[in-house]
């Protein structure tokens, strides 16, 4: 595929939260229009990653550059307009008393952009939901429509690079499909650059391109996501974790 | 399997809203042998309301009625909530999800399997504490003697997930009911836990009821599966029929999943109308 540029350079990154160092030597590149898995269990430093790129999580050293930009230690209100974040937990991540419009219209106003009714409109219906839920609040939404909201609200500054977190984690299977779905779409239609955090592998086999597979806070091995149809990795722990997640017996039925 | 361990008619659970009373779980029946049955669904399908109905322990204003509801023998809506008390965890007992939220924060892990073996049998201190650290075994615990020592939120959670499983099998119980007893867990994690309760439950003839989301996961430890949705029991097979299951709800389910060898562009999205579903 035709990748030109690097969408995001992590090199020598070091990560700690106090005295307690959770992310050792990450290095990665991950080329424009890519879509790539950071993979693992808890605690394996994956989504410090993200933080970490977000500027949520600023004690870090090493280089973190976003589409050519040094990404500096705080949050940066250039950088909203190149990166944005979308959570795992549709439920913990909506302001409860702020309807949709408002969630999405508050990037548009920070950034002192006009046109907002209209942009809130073309955005929920880029995300597949109906303009009726434009005035409510995310208690009358279901868990697979708020995800969709949080997604548009990532949308809304018109990001080239987004950072996802485990965003189907929270969601039925079904709704999984839908959001999944969503998210192919979107990449496809905004020539879009994702950064995707999973423990999931099959999530990881039908979103992504590569993929880097950490275990305590390293990244043990870089594989592309076809090792995933035959179980090509070189690295003990990506052996095990591949093992772990398969193993279903009823696969070859299916097929 | 001639006299069923549990079982179960016309089970309805319902819950008053503004606009009147919603049901929940409707009319789902059920018989269950020694054996391992596995009800899977979707949030909101009524599968955890049927688990926790089978304990009697849906709370008010919740209300649950059945036509018949027979454990062992024992006709558990005639019983007493005293008569419940002596039931639960000694003959049937349940785990669930998330081992942070189930133990006792304040009580060490020795102590609280030790309070589910003393409320329901009379025994020595010396015997209790043998039979707790013989259970922390089985559940591969390898330093019981340390760990008898340590508060909850000193272990990490495959542990407490072990201990959350440990307190539940030491009175010995004939029935488990296990709701989504692995998803709070790793992936690596999962595998073992399942298989220990699996095995646990072979060893002792117990019956057990797993409740889970996730399809794969209950074909691969039950021998039986009830699929839910919408408070009804919309399917049930035996669990090495389920990849060629009728009804449209379990096959569009089923479809849904991205597989590990994936090629597909966009995965089946269900369409909703067709039963009326929400």
């Amino acid at each position: 595929m035709g990748w030109n540029m690097s969408a995001i350079v992590l090199k020598d990154l070091n990560i700690s939260y106090g005295t307690t160092r959770v992310v050792h030597d990450v290095t990665l590149d991950v080329a424009e229009g890519e879509s790539f898995a950071l993979v693992g269990e808890s605690g394996s430093g994956k989504s410090t990653i993200l933080k970490a790129i977000a500027g949520l999580a600023p004690d870090w050293t090493g280089e973190i550059t976003v589409l050519g930009q040094p990404r500096g230690h705080r949050v940066d209100r250039g950088f909203a307009t190149t990166c944005q974040m979308v959570f795992q937990d549709p439920y913990g991540s909506l302001h409860p008393r702020r309807t949709v419009d408002a969630v999405l219209s508050e990037p548009l106003e920070v950034h002192g952009l006009g046109n907002r009714a209209a942009r809130v409109v073309e955005m929920l219906a880029a995300v597949g939901l109906d303009q009726r839920f434009r005035f409510r609040f995310p208690h009358q939404l279901s868990g697979g429509q708020r995800q969709r909201v949080a997604i548009a609200r990532a949308l809304m500054l018109e990001p080239k690079v987004m950072l996802l977190d485990e965003p189907t984690s929270a969601l039925d299977v079904s709704v999984q499909a839908e959001i999944l779905n969503l998210l192919k779409k979107l990449r496809r239609e905004q020539g879009l650059t994702y950064l995707m955090v999973t423990h999931n592998l099959p999530v990881v086999g039908f979103m992504c391109d590569r993929m880097a597979l950490m275990n305590k806070g390293r990244v043990v091995e870089i594989a592309p996501a076809t090792a995933l149809h035959d179980g090509s990795f070189t690295d003990p722990y990506s052996r095990a974790l591949y093992a772990a997640s398969g193993g279903n017996p009823a696969r070859e039925a299916q097929a | 399997m001639n006299a069923p361990l549990l079982e179960i008619e016309d089970l309805r659970v319902s819950f008053p809203t503004p606009k009147g009373r919603v049901e929940v779980v409707r009319g789902l029946s059920l018989r269950l042998g020694r054996e391992r049955l596995g009800i899977v669904g979707e949030s909101g399908s009524g599968k955890s309301m049927t688990g926790r109905a089978i304990l009697r322990l849906i709370r008010p204003p919740g209300r649950q009625r059945a036509a018949r509801m027979v454990f062992d023998g024992i006709d558990l809506d005639a019983q007493s909530e005293r008569q419940m008390r002596a039931l639960r965890g000694a003959r049937i007992s349940m785990i669930m999800q998330d081992p942070k939220f189930s133990l006792n924060p304040v009580m060490t892990v020795g102590d609280q399997i030790a309070e589910a073996l003393i409320t329901h049998e009379r025994l020595a201190r010396r015997d209790v504490r043998a039979r707790v650290i013989e259970m922390l075994h089985a559940v591969r615990i390898h330093e019981p003697e340390r760990v008898l020592r340590l508060f909850p939120h000193e272990v990490s959670g495959g542990m407490g997930q072990r201990i959350m499983i440990a307190m539940m099998l030491i009175p010995r119980p004939d029935l488990l009911i296990a709701d989504e007893p692995t998803s709070a867990l790793d992936v690596s994690v999962q595998a073992q836990v399942l298989d220990l309760i699996d095995e646990l439950v072979r060893d002792h003839g117990m019956g057990l009821i797993l409740i889970s989301h996730d399809l794969n996961l209950v074909a691969r430890y039950c021998d039986r599966i009830m699929v839910m949705h919408g408070g009804e029991v919309v399917e049930s097979c035996k669990a090495q029929d389920l990849h060629h299951a009728s009804h449209p709800y379990t096959r569009g389910l089923l479809a849904a999943v991205p597989r590990m060898e994936e090629t597909r562009d966009t995965l089946p999205v269900l369409d909703r109308s067709a039963w009326g579903g929400t």
